[in-house]
């Protein structure tokens, strides 16, 4: 077995403690990000719902600002965003370079999109429901937790899932800032190096991760499913 | 228990002024079952959703179970919602909830003790006939089912008041009499006041003491239903009342086939309408005994609304015009109202006696 892949894959058995390496990278990078993009893209999804107009707390300012804003940082090309960011980097992390510099622009990036799909989700929440419970006499804090975020789950687990596959196609850009990760390997050994069993190798270890994320986002939504 | 004044809704749609009610004045005293019906259109949702604010009126005043809507804050809002149920045409029940936490839900912010919730919950399926259902979800009931776990949820709060929008509508005839006849339970047992939103007359007829008639936005006619169905008075009215009682199907078949009539030369065909405790049967064979005036009987139909009969008959009744004449102001001395109606076909009517 040894042989087989000292031979097929010399660099990937001479580097494999960089590859493990570089995977925990890309999967802190996955984790840290999602966990505040969940928080800040659910807040804002539910804000752009609730805010439109016919919503709980309908409020054309609020929703036509966040929407813009939301626009805007949906169009700007992630490497771009990279960039434009760094100053607000600096600020939070002190740095611009590495794994967790990296983090800042992925949240800035990845939330709008993710607040979006959220938005769409719980626009799938059927206004009727809405009604009932608002004749029912439920204010606008129970409506949010207790009905579009429940009965839009399903929804939202799809989005969730979506976005943290669109997450991980993130983070092999953010090897940009040096951040580290499958991306920055495939790009910085696998062809800087023309070391193309390692880019073969880090492709398949981001396919498997993309397979997990939609297998695990599966399960869950036929179980929320009634 | 409620009361609405001079009620206006105006929506704008971009250059267009939609009224959707106009100077509406209406009342439901405690105990009622009142219904309200129009077509489509007519502003009918509108106004039940004006009962408890999820409709702000542009002008007017609401005043339920004692309290001026409009003055209220949210918060107290709120809690007078709590005291007005509301169904709906399409259930609206949370589909991601089992029954048993369907019915929990508005009882989820109440301070009462959570053995008390359960109990209750329970006594509210038991009440509408659901005790089995508790762990099924609602993509697992039929139509009917999912309307009784809606009016178990709706009465978690023990609200003095039901608004019901069309809620009867999309069910089919023998599950709309089955959910009427849970209604009418509720309304005798608990003392239940109930308002019903329907374009189907039939349901008015079944359940409710006062009807009134909506069109673009206003109300045309109210009433206590004895006497709207025995007397309507707007055109609206009637066609409803028609389309309930298959009326206007048989005058039109009648009048259309003239020889179904099989009339004389000097015959008349009218239609004899009577409230209370005055039976067909007694009115024909009177007037046969009394002035030798035979009425042969087309159509006839009788309603019980609230106890109360209300019949109509369409009949041609023959004999010597003398005779029919003095039928006929017999008729009317005892508080029977005749409507003659145009014979059908007078042109055609040798044709129709060849056949």
């Amino acid at each position: 077995m040894n042989d087989f892949l000292n031979r097929y894959l010399p660099n990937v058995m001479e580097n494999k403690s960089e590859i493990w390496e570089s995977t925990y990278e890309t999967l802190y990078m996955v984790f840290m990000t999602s966990l505040f993009s969940a928080i800040f893209g659910i807040a804002l999804g539910v804000i752009l719902v609730a805010t439109d107009k016919g919503g709980i707390l309908a409020n054309r300012w609020a929703y036509s600002i966040l929407e813009k804003i939301v626009n805007f940082f949906r169009s700007v090309p992630f490497i771009i965003l990279i960039a434009l960011v760094v100053p607000v980097t600096r600020l939070i992390t002190g740095t611009s370079i590495g794994m967790n510099a990296a983090i800042v622009p992925l949240v800035i990036g990845i939330v709008p999109f993710y607040a979006r799909q959220i938005q769409n989700a719980l626009l799938e929440v059927d206004p009727g429901i809405i009604e009932a419970t608002q004749a029912m006499g439920s204010g606008p804090v129970e409506i949010i937790f207790r009905v579009y975020l429940k009965e839009g789950l399903t929804g939202i687990i799809r989005a969730s899932s979506v976005t943290v596959i669109n997450l991980i196609g993130l983070t092999t850009m953010a090897g940009a800032i040096g951040s580290g990760g499958l991306g920055s390997l495939a790009i910085n050994k696998g062809y800087n190096r023309f070391q193309l069993d390692i880019t073969f190798v880090a492709t398949i270890l981001i396919l498997l991760l993309v397979f997990v994320c939609q297998f695990i986002g599966d399960y869950f939504t036929r179980k929320s499913t009634h | 228990m409620i009361s609405l004044s001079r009620i206006n809704v105006t929506f704008n749609t971009g250059s267009r002024t939609v009224v959707a009610a106009r100077d509406i004045d209406l009342r439901v005293d405690e105990g009622d079952v009142f219904g309200i019906v129009g077509y489509s259109g007519a502003g009918k949702s509108t106004l039940v959703r004006v009962m408890n604010l999820l409709q702000r009126p542009s002008s007017g005043d609401i005043v339920v179970n004692g309290q001026k809507l409009l003055e209220l804050k949210p918060k107290e809002l709120r809690s007078a919602r709590k005291k007005i149920g509301m169904i709906f045409q399409h259930f609206n029940l949370m589909k991601s909830r089992t029954v048993y936490d369907n019915v929990l839900y508005p009882l989820k912010s109440s301070r009462m003790p959570k053995a008390d919730k359960d109990r209750k919950v329970r006594e509210l399926l038991e009440l509408v006939g659901l005790s089995d259902k508790l762990a099924s979800y609602p993509s697992q009931l039929s139509g009917g089912q999912k309307q009784r776990v809606a009016i178990a949820r709706a009465l978690a709060n023990e609200p003095r008041i039901l608004l019901c929008d069309e809620a009867t509508s999309a069910l089919d005839p023998k599950t709309t009499l089955s959910i009427l006849d849970l209604l009418r339970d509720l309304n005798r047992k608990l003392g239940l006041t109930i308002v019903i939103i329907t374009h189907e007359m039939q349901v008015v007829k079944e359940i409710c003491n006062k009807v009134a008639v909506m069109e673009e936005g206003a109300i045309v006619e109210q009433g206590d239903i004895v006497s709207i169905f025995s007397e309507p008075k707007q055109p609206l009215t009637r066609d409803f009342i028609h389309t309930a009682t298959h009326f206007g199907q048989t005058v039109e078949k009648i009048m259309s086939h003239p020889s179904l009539a099989r009339m004389g030369d000097d015959d008349v065909l009218c239609k004899i309408s009577y409230v209370g405790s005055r039976t067909s049967e007694a009115i024909v064979s009177d007037i046969a005994t009394r002035f030798g005036v035979s009425a042969n009987i087309l159509f006839g139909n009788v309603e019980i609304l609230q106890q109360t009969p209300v019949g109509s008959l369409i009949v041609v009744l023959s004999g010597g015009s003398s005779e029919l004449e003095k039928a006929l102001a017999y008729l009317r001395s005892l508080d029977v109202t005749v409507d003659r109606l145009d014979s059908p076909g007078k042109a055609t009517l040798g044709g129709a006696h060849i056949r």
